[in-house]
């Protein structure tokens, strides 16, 4: 049995179904992220797992015990908010502490532990100050360091690094990540972010309209995409239209050529069939093992440092490719005409028409 | 290309006509204010002045403290004006149980009452105080279901009860312009998931951030307990409010000393509301 599970889980406000039927079972120790826009639900969702809005229906159990019914300060739950959430009158130490002293912990074995956590974050000289002497990437790691004190059953992460800028962003993620593997604990981090889903989570649920459209690792997520809507928000791609010849070896045509995409298709012969192809696995010129070539002239040309981001128009198709930047190898003028190479096992299917 | 240095010199010499303007403006602006500053200063200090300088003539032909003395001497003094500091204490007090976690529920779990909430806090200063101490005396009377005015306790409790009345618009926006300057919602949910109650939420995490708000809402309370006169004379307790009008009815010199107590009362107020936000050293972030 899993160590936190929710079993067919729904949130309304007034008529408006915020989370339909949300399941998923959570290993101990496991990194979950909730991936989805603005609005998918993904925020109610870890706010009815903290116990801060009581469910419509279904059921949340941790380590075997039904909390559903439990309000959230009987759940141990720790939680780090986007806004940071500290106490602007309690010092550091104070905060890291308050869930110690709530809890009616010892003083000296709570103070212990407020140093523990200190040192876990890397912040062991700061007990004394008060949050706003602190910078917003300090701020968050004493949050997580508060959420953590009181040894909670899960972490919850609301969107943490959403306040922070870039390159603390990256940073603070490699941190949390590496203090949650340290500790084992399970999480749920909600997130808009795909690259931060993608980096920090052994698993990654996508939603879409209060339902969650998949479930699975990164890995899974990013190159099968379960639905549309997860190619479509996860990464980017072309999409294609093309024409089923025969579904049962999977071979489609795609402007005259004919491609075997390595899967069977549902739909009949002569049915249109969806396709989505990522950015990396379209490649500039003709490369062994990428047996169809397309011809483009290329429309827009984005530097992005490492890689080199260009627009093809084939045919009537703005196809997206990306390619590494070599200092002796500058990127095709705009205009300029290109043969593009892509293998047709790395074609996406997103429906069958 | 000919044209270039001419339009140098023509450059040149707006930049030396244009901070010249802007300096003569300036100083036209500063004048206006200066005399805007100085007319508030007289026209709030001279009264103040004339009125000190009054209390100060009791005795013929010399400045002394006489007047001061013979108020600071009063029993009936000494009396009215422990009685009301004590209703302040017990009105704020009061005024705290009852707005803190009225604002605080609001803000957390009614925004949509808002308006509604600061509305009704709104009703005192609207409604005349006769008025609202008549229905008191009307409800509670002697012949009541709850005959408060029965017993002196019982109107004593009945007059804080007045007082928190009077005092819940000030009381009310100060605590809320105080919870204003923090996110309660989230505050209070992270302070629930890490086990604390409303208790732990109330006195360990909302007082103290809104203390100096809480202080100024407590000072403006004293101030109106102080001086108010219709409830305290309605309910026939020896108030400072009717002690005053009292004294300005029989007396010529005691009146204007016993305004300038009030007044340095009121200030050292004010005084202790700027000293307390030096205090918390969490608020200097505020600042």
């Amino acid at each position: 049995m899993s160590y936190l599970m929710i079993n067919h889980l729904e949130k309304s406000f007034g008529p408006t179904r915020v989370v339909k039927d949300f399941n998923i079972a959570v290993e101990k120790g496991e990194f979950i992220s909730l991936l989805g826009p603005s609005g998918c639900g993904k925020t109610t969702v870890l706010r009815l797992v903290a116990g801060f809005e009581t469910p419509s229906a279904g059921s949340i159990e941790i380590d075997g015990r039904d909390v559903t019914g439990l309000r959230g300060n009987q759940r141990n739950i720790g939680m780090v908010f986007q806004a940071y959430a500290l106490f602007p009158n309690l010092t550091v130490a104070q905060n890291v502490g308050f869930g110690l002293k709530v809890a009616g912990v010892a003083r000296t074995e709570a103070a212990a532990r407020v140093a523990e956590m200190l040192d876990l974050i890397g912040l062991p000289d700061l007990g004394g100050r008060y949050p706003f002497q602190l910078s917003g990437g300090q701020q968050q790691r004493v949050a997580l360091a508060r959420a953590l004190a009181p040894q909670p059953r899960v972490l919850l992460l609301d969107e943490p690094l959403s306040a922070l800028d870039a390159k603390i962003r990256v940073s603070l993620r490699q941190e949390i990540r590496q203090i949650q593997q340290q500790l084992g604990i399970t999480t749920i981090f909600v997130t808009h972010d795909q690259e931060e889903a993608l980096s920090m989570s052994d698993r990654v649920v996508v939603m879409n309209g209060g339902v969650a459209e998949q479930i699975g690792a990164p890995f899974e997520i990013y190159n099968r995409p379960a639905t549309p809507f997860v190619a479509g928000f996860v990464g980017s791609h072309t999409a294609f239209a093309a024409q089923i010849v025969d579904p049962a070896a999977g071979i489609v045509t795609l402007g005259g050529a004919q491609l075997k995409l390595g899967q069977t298709l549902a739909a009949r012969p002569g049915a249109t069939v969806r396709l989505a192809l990522r950015p990396e696995a379209a490649h500039l010129g003709t490369a062994d093992g990428r047996e169809t070539v397309l011809t483009g002239r290329i429309a827009q040309v984005n530097f992005m440092g490492a890689i080199i981001r260009l627009t093809a128009m084939v045919g009537d198709t703005a196809l997206t490719l990306d390619t590494f930047n070599r200092p002796d190898t500058p990127p095709p003028p705009v205009g300029s005409s290109v043969d593009i190479s892509v293998a047709a096992r790395d074609f996406i299917v997103l429906d069958a028409g | 290309m000919t044209d270039f240095p001419a339009t140098k010199r023509h450059q040149k010499t707006d930049a030396k006509t244009i901070p010249a303007m802007a300096r003569r403006k300036r100083s036209v602006g500063s004048v206006f204010s200066w005399a805007v500053f100085v007319f508030g200063v007289l026209y709030f200090a001279l009264p103040l002045i004339g009125m000190i300088e009054f209390s100060l003539r009791k005795r013929r032909g010399t400045y002394s403290f006489d007047a001061y003395t013979s108020v600071l001497n009063d029993s009936q003094f000494q009396a009215t004006f422990t009685y009301s500091v004590v209703m302040s204490l017990v009105t704020i007090l009061l005024g705290m149980i009852l707005v803190l976690p009225a604002a605080l529920w609001v803000r957390i779990r009614l925004p949509r009452m808002r308006p509604v909430i600061e509305f009704i806090t709104l009703l005192p200063l609207v409604i005349p105080v006769i008025v609202i101490a008549f229905g008191y005396l009307r409800m509670f009377n002697t012949s009541s279901l709850l005959p408060m005015t029965g017993s002196v306790t019982g109107t004593n409790i009945l007059l804080a009860f007045g007082y928190a009345t009077l005092a819940l618009p000030y009381m009310y926006r100060a605590i809320d312009n105080g919870l204003r300057t923090l996110d309660v919602q989230t505050l209070t949910e992270a302070a629930q998931i890490l086990g604390a109650g409303w208790f732990t939420i109330l006195f360990r995490i909302m007082l103290p951030n809104v203390f100096t708000a809480l202080l100024s809402g407590a000072f403006l309370t004293f101030s109106i307990v102080l001086g108010e006169y219709v409830f305290a004379a309605l309910l026939d307790r020896p108030a400072f409010g009717p002690y005053m009008i009292w004294t300005g009815g029989n007396r010529a010199y005691e009146p204007a000393a016993l305004a300038v107590i009030a007044f340095t009362i009121t200030w050292g107020c004010m005084g202790l509301i700027q000293l307390a936000g030096r205090l918390f050293p969490h608020t200097r972030a505020q600042r």
